[in-house]
């Protein structure tokens, strides 16, 4: 495809090499989700049970593979890889560095979706025990959410260029809904504080197989039309006068971003939770590792990034040896926060 | 190439300025001067697609921009602008290459004939030693220059530039000039540049466009010095226009 008949080779910058790399490790990483657990299996055994074996001494071993291990791990995956293509998409749609989904309060829109489902609705629903009817509605409520928000910024976006202004706002639109939803859970049931507590923590563990067809059919729609944007995106480098004289249709650029967006987040934090600081960190890896910022390259190494460092974080979730395990947003910040803060420290 | 007829431009129902009748003619080095509120931006940005006129019509090629789609928009009129592009992780050639994307497919993929255009807008404006640098790491006079090979590579008969000179030391501004009628007579491009370097744009462009509050006066520098017009319009000035060398004398015996 590429031809080096220039003197100038145009590629420059963008170190290819990275991706066998990058899938080398997503495939570790992936292997060790199953094999690593909070429950200990013996690895030769965990692919006895891969090839299809049962184990009569231990039945409880091969559920834990299958029904539990397999979808928490592709759940990981793909809500990493989601995640981080969301923070590509704002960061550059945005202009600015420090744009990303939870930061810019698009998953407190979701939450206060989820909120009111939740907490509306009474006890004992939590995401994992739900009908599918009432399933959907929290999908929908979330989605919901996130596009307000994404609308109201996107509205708001035209004045708010520096990265000061868009965190403030970012910061006051969670305030707002957290607000909203601390009346919420004032007047519900113990049960419903209870599960939305429990899902804010963040966990991949909660998408059964059953849901896991759905949750991955949203996600790779989001990740597919997210794709679907890179040249515009490349333009939108340059800012919307300069895109919309190399003839990007801005616009309609920026209402199929708003519904990538949209849909990757809402469908993340509906099924997850709110997942703090991978969709704002993975980006700036991703940049630092290739070198560029032509989204040709960069949003394939973001997804791949992103569902790496993302099933490390699953990884290091089961790190408590008696058994339990650990909230993904406990993880999450420690290795978000490092990341966030070396960018700020070394903007020019 | 741009024919402007009764052109009012402004925004909203504010107008900036009325009834400008003009035309610009192919492989010329066109320059605009006003002072600053004249409404030289604003010309610029409706000339470009970016607003609406007000009343009137700008025709590109003889098609009425307004009928014109972004994309057909994208292959006549390339543009530089004066706010600064703030991007980190793109190198030059990089950012000449997207010069490309209204030729390029659905994923912005250079084909060998691109790659051909790109080199070649980089050596026209001399920035070949420049083409793997990073673009924030150019001074000012550089990055307009690699603008101005990213507007090249973007192949449109017409070229605008707001205010390109600004910000640039002397040299560069001379070089910039001097590129840029290169581009008009040995390209053929139609360029447009709204400027303050009031004596480079005399002496260097073919017309010249002087926009004031009594509207649009076009003509050659030359024809324009000799019928007074440009003392004229800089009658507010303290110094004296010398017709003959195309410089501004400062009025002597007015110390501050």
């Amino acid at each position: 495809m590429r031809t080096n008949i220039s003197s100038f080779p145009h590629g420059q910058g963008e170190r290819k090499e990275v991706f066998p790399l990058l899938m080398l490790a997503l495939a570790i990483l992936a292997a060790a989700n199953i094999v690593w657990g909070s429950v200990s299996i013996p690895a030769a055994t965990v692919w006895h049970i891969l090839c299809g074996n049962e184990v009569p001494d231990h039945p409880a071993w091969h559920f834990i593979v299958w029904e539990n291990r397999i979808p928490q791990m592709v759940t990981a995956l793909l809500c990493g890889a989601a995640l981080s293509t969301c923070g590509l998409l704002l960061q550059t749609a945005f202009r600015n560095p420090l744009a990303g989904p939870s930061i810019l309060g698009i998953d407190a829109g979701a939450n206060l979706g989820v909120a009111i489902v939740m907490l509306c609705m009474g006890g004992g629903v939590s995401v994992g025990g739900m009908a599918v009817g009432g399933f959907m509605l929290v999908i929908m409520a979330a989605m919901a959410g996130a596009l307000g928000i994404m609308a109201l910024l996107l509205v708001l976006s035209r004045w708010l260029h520096s990265a000061v202004m868009l965190l403030i706002t970012g910061v006051i639109i969670s305030h707002l809904t957290s607000a909203v939803i601390s009346l919420l859970n004032y007047s519900a049931t113990e049960e419903g504080v209870h599960s939305f507590v429990m899902w804010g923590m963040g966990t991949f563990s909660g998408v059964s197989t059953d849901r896991l067809p759905l949750f991955s059919a949203l996600c790779a729609t989001g990740l597919g039309l997210s794709l679907m944007l890179v040249k515009p995106l490349n333009a939108l480098l340059l800012g919307d006068r300069y895109a919309a004289s190399l003839g990007i249709r801005i616009h309609a650029t920026r209402n199929l971003l708003l519904c990538c967006t949209g849909l990757l987040t809402a469908t993340t934090t509906a099924f997850c939770g709110p997942i703090s600081f991978l969709g704002l960190a993975v980006p700036h890896l991703a940049r630092m590792t290739m070198g560029t910022s032509n989204h040709r390259s960069l949003m394939p190494a973001c997804m791949l990034t992103g569902a790496c460092l993302t099933l490390l974080c699953n990884l290091l979730c089961t790190l408590p040896s008696d058994g339990t395990l650990l909230p993904i947003n406990v993880i999450t910040p420690l290795i978000g926060a490092p990341v966030i803060l070396y960018v700020i420290l070394h903007r020019k | 190439m741009i024919t402007l007829s009764n052109l009012s431009t402004g925004y909203d129902r504010k107008v900036v300025a009325r009834n400008i009748t003009a035309h610009l003619p192919k492989g010329q080095l066109v320059s605009l001067l006003g002072r600053n509120g004249v409404g030289k931006s604003t010309l610029m940005r409706t000339l470009a697609g970016f607003q609406p006129a007000l009343g009137g019509q700008v025709a590109i090629d003889g098609h009425d921009i307004r009928q014109l789609p972004r994309t057909a928009m994208s292959r006549l009129v390339s543009i530089v602008l004066t706010e600064r592009i703030d991007v980190a992780g793109m190198s030059v050639t990089e950012l000449v290459a997207l010069g490309r994307c209204p030729h390029t497919g659905f994923w912005g993929s250079l084909t060998p004939a691109d790659q051909t255009a790109v080199d070649q807008a980089i050596r026209m404006v001399g920035i070949a030693p420049l083409a793997h640098r990073q673009v924030h790491t150019l001074s000012d006079g550089e990055r307009q220059k690699a603008l101005i090979a990213k507007a090249l590579a973007q192949d449109t008969p017409v070229i605008l530039l707001d205010e390109p000179t600004a910000f640039l030391d002397f040299q560069s501004k001379v070089e910039l000039m001097r590129i840029l009628s290169l581009l008009a007579h040995d390209m053929q491009k139609t360029v447009l540049l709204s400027t303050h370097d009031v004596e480079l744009a005399i002496q260097l462009s073919d017309l010249l466009w002087l926009l004031s509050d009594d509207g649009l006066e076009t003509g050659s520098p030359s024809h324009l010095s000799q019928n007074g017009t440009i003392a004229r319009f800089f009658r507010e000035v303290d110094a004296r226009y010398d017709a003959t060398h195309r410089v501004f004398l400062l009025n002597e015996g007015k110390g501050i």
